[in-house]
């Protein structure tokens, strides 16, 4: 049994045991509420922050969990069985604190804002894409403005933010100044009191709806301190790029999971109601839970080379700078987005009508719109496009 | 070599200032060179020394700068 100032009534034995209990109990009651009413999933995070969950990654020593990416991926992917938007809202905010965490302690201003987060749970969003430039996410047309002592204004056009509204903090990239290159961006923490956000726009969409993610125009100003010493370049490719693409195919693997659950349920049931029958509906099933296992193998894979190259501080760094660790993140990426769409759908086709009826208990309609924003969430032809580029110079030797 | 290397860069890196108002140890990235354009400047980096780095070189360390490139080609020739 671990030790941990887990605040629930009840004993978990484990911060992944907290997540699993808010997943089913919290988070899976709520999701078709939030699902319809495209609203934030408030009490899956409240209980999250509750149970101390917003600084899982924190280290023991400032008051977090310590937890790594593999257990982080495990909750992503139990959030992810019974409500997507939940997890994807969990799995972006721990996207940007494993940035600071990995770049920025070394920083003043980012050793107390990790105090400070761990004590408030404090929830941070991203500001990644902008306008004019969509899904790329090292370009930027926004730059970083010197201001009066110390002091600097940042103003961004955002084309989505998810969970903007409920966030206190927001990370985001920008050029270093108004002369830089598209690429020659650094990374910043913006805080609640210094940035105003004006929606531009609705997010009414065909699924990820409770992620509460539409236009922003971002208008900050901040300290001087706030601005990364490490280059953007680095922290996308050490963490925000293997991160994201971790956690996200988690998220998506939740999903997976959580029809292929209804589908199991539902051959089952047709079993009952004639034993000594196998249903023709059993060997679908059997094809979809073969598609389950690949997908889980290939996102478990790589978490864990992940999690082994993020903990060797020479070698490891080297490798995650390299094109082929960057194909390999982006082939997790492309491939799991495909495979979660394919799952659900073939979970549909099993359950039949029953599945895609709204109001039945083997619905997968929800999952179905969860799972096809996985394609588009950086659109997947722009990394094969990327990789496309790398296999140029790649030997696979 | 050194010569050669700018003459590549100055070609394909499509960076934002002139390659030859750069230092040698300047850095290429925040001069603009994205990474689509890092892997031009690398195809044409092994058709002109006639090497072919191995996937351990092809990271972004390894090409930031003309210094960082004249290494990792004398370190590819030195046996010739
Ligand atoms: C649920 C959800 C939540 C999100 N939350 C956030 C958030 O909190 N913060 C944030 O910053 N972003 C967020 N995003 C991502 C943001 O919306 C992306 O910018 C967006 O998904 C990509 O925008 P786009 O479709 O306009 O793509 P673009 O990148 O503009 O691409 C448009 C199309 O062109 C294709 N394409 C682009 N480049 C190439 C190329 N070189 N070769 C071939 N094809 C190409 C793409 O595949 C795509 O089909 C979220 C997305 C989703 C789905």
């Amino acid at each position: 049994m671990r030790d941990h100032p887990l605040k629930t009534e009840e004993t978990v034995s484990s911060p992944l045991e907290a997540v699993q209990r808010i997943a089913t109990e919290i988070a899976g009651p709520a999701a078709d509420a939030v699902d319809r009413e495209a609203r934030f999933p408030v009490e899956a995070i409240d209980a999250l922050k509750k149970a101390r969950m917003m600084s899982a990654l924190v280290p023991r020593e400032l008051g977090g969990f310590g937890c790594g990416m593999i257990e982080l991926a495990a909750m992503c992917e139990a959030l992810g069985q019974h409500c997507a938007s939940a997890a994807m809202v969990f799995a972006m905010h721990h996207i940007q604190v494993a940035s600071v965490l990995r770049h920025a302690m070394g920083q003043p201003y980012y050793r107390d804002y990790v105090t400070e987060l761990t004590r408030g749970q404090l929830l941070v969003a991203s500001a990644t894409s902008e306008v004019g430039i969509g899904g790329e996410m090292r370009a930027s047309k926004c730059a970083v403005a010197p201001g009066a002592g110390g002091r600097f204004t940042l103003d961004k056009d955002c084309t989505t933010i998810s969970y903007g509204a409920q966030a206190d903090d927001i990370l985001f990239q920008a050029r270093r100044n108004a002369d830089s290159p598209p690429n020659d961006q650094i990374f910043v923490l913006v805080r609640k009191k210094d940035f105003t956000l004006t929606q531009k726009g609705a997010w009414d969409t065909l699924g990820m709806r409770g992620t509460c993610s539409p236009p922003f125009l971002l208008q900050s100003t901040g300290e001087d301190g706030q601005i990364f010493a490490t280059p953007f370049a680095d922290v996308a490719s050490e963490t925000q790029v293997p991160f994201s693409h971790v956690l996200w195919s988690n998220v998506w693997l939740g999903i997976a999971v959580g029809a292929v659950r209804r589908a199991r349920a539902f051959v089952r049931q047709q079993a009952r109601a004639k034993p000594g029958t196998v249903p023709p509906s059993a060997l679908r099933l059997a094809e979809v839970a073969s598609m389950l296992q690949s997908m889980r193998t290939n996102v478990h894979d790589v978490a864990s080379e992940c999690e082994t190259l993020m903990k060797d501080d020479v070698q490891g760094t080297k490798a995650l700078s390299s094109i082929a660790f960057a194909l390999k993140m982006n082939n997790l990426k492309v491939s799991s987005s495909q495979m979660v769409a394919q799952i659900v759908h073939q979970a549909l086709q099993i359950c039949g009508i029953m599945g895609y009826k709204n109001d039945s208990k083997f619905a997968v309609g929800r999952h179905l719109r969860d799972a096809l924003s996985a394609a588009l969430m950086v659109g997947n032809d722009r990394i094969y496009a990327t990789n496309a580029s790398m296999l140029l110079v790649l030997k696979d030797d | 070599m050194k010569d050669q290397i700018r003459a590549i860069l100055k070609e394909h890196a499509r960076l934002a200032v002139d390659v030859d108002a750069l230092a040698d140890d300047g850095d290429l990235y925040q001069a603009g060179m994205t990474s689509h354009a890092s892997v031009n400047v690398m195809l044409a980096l092994e058709g002109a020394f006639d090497v072919e780095f191995p996937d351990r070189m092809l990271r972004r360390g390894v090409f930031e700068s003309v210094a960082a490139i004249r290494d990792a080609l004398t370190e590819l020739t030195k046996d010739r």
